[in-house]
């Protein structure tokens, strides 16, 4: 369990952490998400008590981290910049962190083999790959058998073999009834890890809501109508609960009605369609809509601008 | 990999541990093995220490016969088989630092406080470890080169005895010496946070300042000069009376302070800053 409230860290003039509050409940695993730059690692340090809260404060399981006399059991910790002396081994990095807890050597080179990283744990991490590094920080942060863990961008580097195996442990860790917390800026990657979802923005709460509910919601269909009789169509639709846009000629994008409910009030008063396409609005869309005013360093280029543009256009 | 297989690998219970002061030891011992610039940093500190003195012995062997009568008043061959250890400090100060600048350099910081949140008991295990691992260095490194220096200096009857008084403390007590520098190294890096400042200001506050202090006025200098660290330090070294000196012990005592002041302060940037 962490519980977050009314925290607030600025960095001289700059509001990183803006009055945030949650709580991130075991059993399951929950989602941290935002933009780059919206706070979630400067959340994260603050939970570790790794940087002090300008207000407001954090426990996790019932103290603050600082008061627990084990940390590493209580809480396994990977943070987003490695977080490892390139000069020495794996080895003997997990080594240097389990003793100061007690932590039998057996456990590391079970961590080791459970992280898949036997063949090169003698080797200096600075000649780690990224993937072979997170491995690492994943063994390092499991190494207590901890109730809670805190990842910060955990898929960052791995190959789809090792996203998947992430994938899995952290699902089956929740199953056991352990707290688990990931940072990603992707929320296609969320939607097929978490279950519950904190929403961040300039480091402030955009939602707190769970990944099927998030879904539910964000998935409005919206649905592509071809026509050379637009304007008689829109007339025909129009009401209180059915937005119809246009941004071509003869198209129209219509949301709150189905494709089947659309092709029977057309065909019933005479208009003729060339296309009738349901359009999904993807999870990614739909999270990059909410965050768009809380997006602090905008793409420059144009791609970047389409892909945030659109949602906006789609959702309005 | 199916689910069952990642069951089958999930870690077991770990039996109940916590932090302890000791515990934090034996972790910064390991942090400091496993990385090779504690060994060059080492080596570097008993091979100076050592080869100064043996060269500045042998050179001294060699040109007494022809030396004038007002060096010969000055010649201490204590000091002259001593004279490494002044080399020496840098290369163990340059482990001090790094001993800790390192660890924010590149974010293992981050690791170290979230596996021991007090923070404190990293600092004075690392206060620990590198007196130790530097002291065991230093001290066969003065002796060794205390006995070379001498067996060379012998060849002209100009050797000083081991048993002459104050001899064998001036020979430990460079090597304590040594071993404060380390700690003085630590207790900058602490409070800099980044290995560039930590050495520049060691290498500053040893090296650069003591001759800046000989262009003050004399009286002034001589107020000054032997409270500076490198000198009050490197006092142990000498068991001539001088003027405008400390006593070796004293010398020693004031160093020890300096080192004491900035781990001091170093421990109180360490609970309070943002890492």
């Amino acid at each position: 369990m962490i519980d977050v409230s009314s925290l607030t860290k600025r960095y001289g003039e700059k509001t990183a952490v803006d009055d945030l509050s949650f709580t991130v409940r075991p059993g399951v695993v929950t989602g941290f998400l935002g933009p780059n730059g919206s706070g979630k690692s400067t959340t994260m340090r603050l939970i570790l008590g790794l940087d002090a809260p300008t207000s407001g404060g954090v426990t996790v399981g019932g103290k603050p981290y600082r008061d627990h006399v084990a940390p590493l059991h209580e809480v396994g910790v990977l943070l987003e910049a490695r977080a490892v002396h390139p000069g020495r081994s794996a080895y003997n990095h997990l080594l240097a962190l389990a003793q100061t807890h007690g932590i039998p050597r057996a456990r590391v080179d079970e961590l080791i083999e459970l992280a898949g990283l036997a063949g090169v744990a003698r080797k200096r991490v600075g000649q780690f790959s990224l993937g072979m590094g997170q491995r690492l920080g994943i063994a390092a942060a499991l190494l207590g058998d901890p109730k809670v863990l805190i990842l910060d961008e955990p898929i960052n580097g791995l190959d789809p073999d090792g996203i998947h195996w992430i994938r899995d442990l952290l699902r089956s860790l929740a199953a056991e009834g352990r707290t688990v917390f990931l940072s990603s800026h992707l929320m296609s990657e969320m939607a097929l890890t978490a279950e519950h979802l904190i929403i961040i923005g300039r480091g402030r709460l955009i939602r707190d809501i769970s990944v099927s509910d998030f879904v539910r919601d964000s998935s409005r269909n919206v649905v592509r109508v071809r026509t050379p009789q637009a304007g008689e169509l829109r007339e025909l639709l129009l009401a209180p609960d059915v937005r119809v846009s246009s941004d071509a000629p003869g198209v129209l994008e219509i949301e709150g009605l189905s494709s089947d409910d659309i092709g029977r009030s057309a065909a019933s008063s005479g208009f003729v369609l060339y296309e009738l396409t349901p359009v999904e609005v993807s999870l990614e869309e739909a999270f990059m809509a909410l965050t768009h005013d809380a997006i602090e360093y905008r793409g420059s280029d144009s791609t970047a601008t389409t892909t945030i543009d659109e949602p906006e256009r789609i959702a309005a | 990999m199916s689910s069952a297989t990642v069951t089958l690998l999930r870690p077991r219970e770990v039996p109940a541990t916590h932090v302890t002061q000791g515990r934090v030891a034996r972790s910064e011992w390991t942090k400091l093995r496993s990385l090779r610039s504690t060994w060059y940093t080492l080596l570097i500190t008993a091979v100076t220490t050592i080869g100064f003195g043996v060269i500045a012995s042998a050179a001294t062997a060699s040109r007494w016969s022809s030396m004038s009568f007002a060096d010969k008043a000055t010649f201490d061959p204590l000091s002259t088989s001593l004279l490494g250890v002044n080399f020496g400090v840098l290369a163990i100060g340059v482990l001090g630092v790094l001993l800790i600048t390192g660890e924010y350099s590149t974010g293992m910081v981050r690791s170290t406080f979230a596996a021991v949140p007090t923070r404190l008991p990293v600092l004075r295990a690392k206060v620990g470890v590198l007196a130790l691992v530097g002291f065991a260095v230093a001290l066969p490194s003065t002796l060794i080169a205390f006995f070379a220096g001498q067996a060379l200096l012998s060849s002209e009857h100009i050797q000083i005895s081991f048993s002459h008084a104050g001899v064998a403390g001036a020979v430990v007590g460079s090597a304590l010496y040594l071993m404060l520098v380390g700690l003085f190294g630590l207790g900058l890096g602490t409070i800099l946070r980044n290995t560039a400042a930590g050495i520049a200001t060691f290498a500053a506050v040893m090296f650069v300042i003591p001759p800046l202090v000989g262009i003050l006025p004399s009286s002034l200098a001589n107020a000054i000069d032997p409270y500076l660290p490198s000198n009050a330090g490197s006092a142990i070294m000498d068991i001539t009376v001088q003027a405008h000196t400390l006593s070796p012990w004293a010398g020693l005592a004031v160093f020890a302070g300096y080192c004491a002041a900035t781990l001091a302060v170093g421990a109180v940037v360490l609970m309070r800053r943002d890492v």
